[in-house]
């Protein structure tokens, strides 16, 4: 038996989920979620081997959800029309439904699941996935973290600078940081390269919040931001930023 | 002129009028040349040296061409050579100027051809681009909806085929509003309403108990004349930006009325201060808007929008002409008084 959860807003677009599934009872449904908040809770409390996840819903989207989970259960999207995600993650997915998606579709989609289940670990697979979803437009608009069992939403112009910490990379805002377990190079991926400048290994800043750069000690550079907030600046990474500047 | 001045300096009449054509002729040659080489190419504004330089060197060309071809023609007339050479400094100084007022006339007739046909080009061109553009905004507000609404309906004939059945009329009727609308761009505000009911419908079944709307309209702005496409959008982002950004049931105000001659539409929606980037939460909606307004009325100031209280609001103004609005609420307290 195979756990599963339904996680989309419209109370429609769940029901059909639920009556396709009820030609599958190998399949049983623990239960289904409006938003991604009860998403979480609901992935934490019952561990699913798989879930039916909506793109667009509300404060944070089918996406970040998944960001926030610590192992992501194997995902079918069901979404309506994603100009962006659907690009990126056609390869990793397990599938992809289009609303209006038939019985077929639906039945091809978890046979598909099923048949790859014992060779990929879903982990590894869901993760890949978020990566190349995060490079989508819509997704670099803003970071969102785990800050205890909150869930906080940063809009990216509010990040002042980023700092890797080991396995964490440390996003600094104006009253406060929060730690996020990702990569620098992840950031400097998902990020609008117009906006942060990789201007040391450990660091990165957003240009629109530094009020001058200063030099300091031999071929360093420091940023100061307009918090008072100091950033240093490799010698490579001061090319950078004065490209990011147009200098 | 030529013919005569060369008389009165003692040469025969046959010498005077040979000269004068054969100078002339080379003359026009050269006028032609000069003017023919300027429709095809028009020097670039403030390069006149290269005109100037143009002339002089047809000028020279000129002046050399008469005082080799000139003894050709003219063999019997006594003392005529030494004049040419006399003459040629007058010659050349006629002719230069001769010349300048051609390239100066071509330069303006040609600049002027040009100027003409590349403001008709560019009007064209602005009027594709507006077309497009028109087109193009009004594209993009559907997908979406309409993929999901179809999913709805999809469920729905599962479970309760009737409702289904009354979606999918809803559906078309406001999928035909859409079409029909594309060709009369003004239509009053009732029908704007009327139409935009027809979406809330709809909405209303995909989000269940979380969507509800109150309206607030003034009797007199119902018959008032707007674009075609501007509510229904503004009310979409609204209920986008409500329903993503808030969790539980969703309120959306919508209010028109008159005020300085303006149609004054506003959309109310929740969203949450902590969470959401009144800038980029937007989206494109409110941007299409904007511009619309901005190609139908060229102004930018049209669409405005505040945050308060975890309240966003949108006000969208019509502009309207005084008789237009007179006349309106004329009739609309004549129809109050009849009431009383």
């Amino acid at each position: 038996m195979k756990k599963v959860i339904i996680i989309d807003d419209e109370p429609l677009a769940r029901s059909i989920v639920v009556e396709y599934l009820q030609t599958h009872p190998e399949l049983q449904l623990m239960q289904e979620c409006s938003d991604g908040f009860e998403g979480i809770k609901a992935i934490m409390q019952h561990q699913p081997d798989l879930i039916f996840l909506d793109i667009q819903m509300p404060k944070i989207n089918g996406f970040e959800m998944l960001e926030l989970v610590e192992q992501p259960p194997a995902v079918i999207f069901t979404t309506a029309f994603d100009e962006y995600a659907i690009k990126a993650f056609e390869t990793h997915a397990v599938d992809y439904l289009l609303k209006p998606f038939s019985k077929e579709r639906f039945d091809k989609a978890v046979q598909k699941w099923l048949d790859q289940k014992p060779t990929t670990a879903p982990a590894a697979a869901t993760e890949t996935l978020l990566e190349s979803a995060s490079l989508s437009p819509s997704q670099n608009q803003r970071i969102v973290v785990k800050n205890g069992a909150k869930i906080k939403i940063i809009p990216v112009q509010e990040v002042l600078f980023l700092e890797a910490a080991d396995d964490y990379v440390k996003i600094h805002t104006t009253d406060s940081y929060y730690l996020k377990n990702k990569t620098m190079a992840h950031f400097e991926k998902a990020l609008d390269v117009h906006q942060f400048a990789r201007c040391h290994r450990s660091f990165m800043v957003n240009v629109q919040h530094i009020a001058r750069i200063d030099p300091y000690e031999k071929d360093g550079h420091l940023a100061i931001l307009k918090s008072g907030a100091k950033v240093p600046v490799s010698k490579t990474g001061y090319v950078k930023l004065r490209q990011v500047l147009g200098l | 002129m030529q013919t005569w001045i060369l008389y009165g300096l003692g040469f025969t009449i046959l010498t005077d009028i040979t000269d004068s054509v054969v100078s002339n002729l080379l003359l026009t040659a050269a006028c032609i040349l000069i003017s023919n080489n300027l429709k095809y190419y028009l020097p670039q504004q403030r390069r006149y040296t290269y005109l100037l330089i143009m002339c002089l060197l047809t000028s020279g060309a000129w002046l050399l061409a008469i005082k080799y071809a000139l003894p050709l023609v003219i063999v019997n007339e006594s003392g005529y050579d030494a004049f040419l050479v006399k003459s040629l400094s007058v010659r050349f100084g006629v002719a230069f100027l001769v010349i300048d007022c051609m390239t100066m006339i071509s330069v303006i007739w040609y600049g002027f051809d040009d100027q003409k046909t590349s403001a008709q080009r560019k009007t064209e061109a602005e009027k594709l681009t507006k077309d497009a553009e028109l087109y193009k905004l009004r594209q993009q507000l559907q997908p979406h909806f309409l993929f999901n609404s179809l999913n709805s309906i999809n469920a729905l004939i599962g479970t309760r085929p009737q409702e289904a059945r009354t979606m999918v009329h809803q559906l078309s009727d406001f999928l035909r509003g859409t079409l029909k609308r594309e060709e009369q761009q003004w239509v009053t505000v009732e029908e704007e309403l009327q139409y935009l009911q027809l979406y809330l419908d709809i909405e209303k079944v995909r989000f269940g108990n979380r969507l509800s709307t109150v309206f607030e309209t003034d009797k007199s702005s119902l018959q008032i004349k707007m674009p075609a496409m501007i509510l229904q959008p503004l009310v979409e982002n609204s209920i986008k930006f409500g329903l993503y950004d808030t969790i539980g049931e969703t309120i959306i105000r919508i209010a028109t009325t008159i005020s300085n001659n303006m149609l004054v539409i506003t959309v109310q929606n929740p969203f949450d201060e902590e969470t959401a980037q009144p800038r980029k939460g937007t989206g494109f909606g409110l941007h299409s808007i904007s511009r619309r307004l901005y190609l139908l009325f060229a102004r930018n100031d049209l669409l405005a929008t505040d945050a308060q209280n975890n309240i966003f609001t949108t006000t969208v103004k019509i502009p309207q002409s005084y008789t237009e609005i007179a006349k309106i609420s004329a009739v609309a307290d004549k129809k109050d008084n009849f009431i009383l």
